[in-house]
């Protein structure tokens, strides 16, 4: 699975480098979160801008990370969510659970 | 196919390898067919996506729930679009799942559990699951406007 790592101030992003997170990927990507936390990198971005589609797996991977992170008293924010992306946390009502910005930069200014 | 007065008829019959990684493949035959139908009011972009999901969904959740399913020869899956009626018939010689054994996500508490199951109930008209000795069929049917 290709993810890109970057440290800005004190976030980790990870950009989700693919179009799909679905459950082929989603247990290699469930992994390298797991691993971020335990290395104490617990406030995380990702950044799913290319991401087109996801799935009820990645949705659960995306949501256990989120409660990883809020149990080491750290965060795990999303953005640049496609459209169709968002309407399925809309349909779920994961949005209200996640924090949601549009753009990186405005993630960062919350973070 | 501009300005027909009937629906064409879409049959697509394929048989994938019971492998998540071929689930791409799966969504974009989903995607494929809601271009090619003809008369669809509706937002064909989401139609694709939902279509894409449900398929996705059906096919990790028979790989999730399959046993013996490398011996089995893959899974059978058929998306017929006929008048105003979209079916999707997902078949496997797995153990196969009840339908009604898996209860509604709570989606105020939610586990991540049963999202797969509640978007294929949720983006379809009608959802029913049938096992036989001949193996396992899940389908799925949407009406057209």
């Amino acid at each position: 699975m290709n993810l890109e790592l970057e440290e800005i101030k004190n976030a980790t992003i990870l950009r989700i480098k693919e179009k799909r997170l679905d459950a082929h990927n989603s247990p290699e990507f469930k992994d390298r979160m797991l691993k971020l936390l335990e290395n104490g990198n617990v406030n995380i971005i990702i950044e799913m801008s290319e991401v087109r589609f996801v799935d009820s797996s990645g949705l659960g991977v995306l949501l256990s990370g989120f409660k990883n992170a809020a149990s080491l008293k750290g965060g795990l924010i999303l953005t640049g969510l496609q459209s169709q992306v968002k309407s399925m946390f809309e349909l779920t009502r994961l949005h209200r659970v996640f924090k949601i910005y549009p753009t990186l930069e405005e993630a960062l200014g919350q973070d | 196919m501009t300005g027909s007065n009937y629906q064409s008829r879409v049959k697509v019959d394929v048989v994938i390898p019971t492998n998540t990684r071929f689930l791409g493949l799966v969504g974009s035959i989903g995607e494929d067919v809601a271009r090619e139908i003809d008369r669809y009011s509706g937002d064909r972009e989401v139609l694709g996506y939902n279509l894409n999901l449900v398929l996705t969904e059906a096919m990790a959740n028979v790989i999730a729930h399959g046993s013996n399913h490398r011996r089995n020869g893959g899974i059978k899956i058929s998306i017929h679009v006929q008048e105003n009626e979209l079916l999707i018939r997902v078949k496997d010689k797995g153990k196969g799942f009840d339908l009604k054994s898996v209860p509604p996500p709570d989606l105020d508490n939610p586990t991540g559990g049963g999202l797969g199951l509640f978007f294929i109930k949720t983006l379809m008209d009608n959802v029913q699951y049938h096992q036989a000795k001949s193996g396992n069929v899940l389908e799925m049917r949407k009406q057209l406007r």
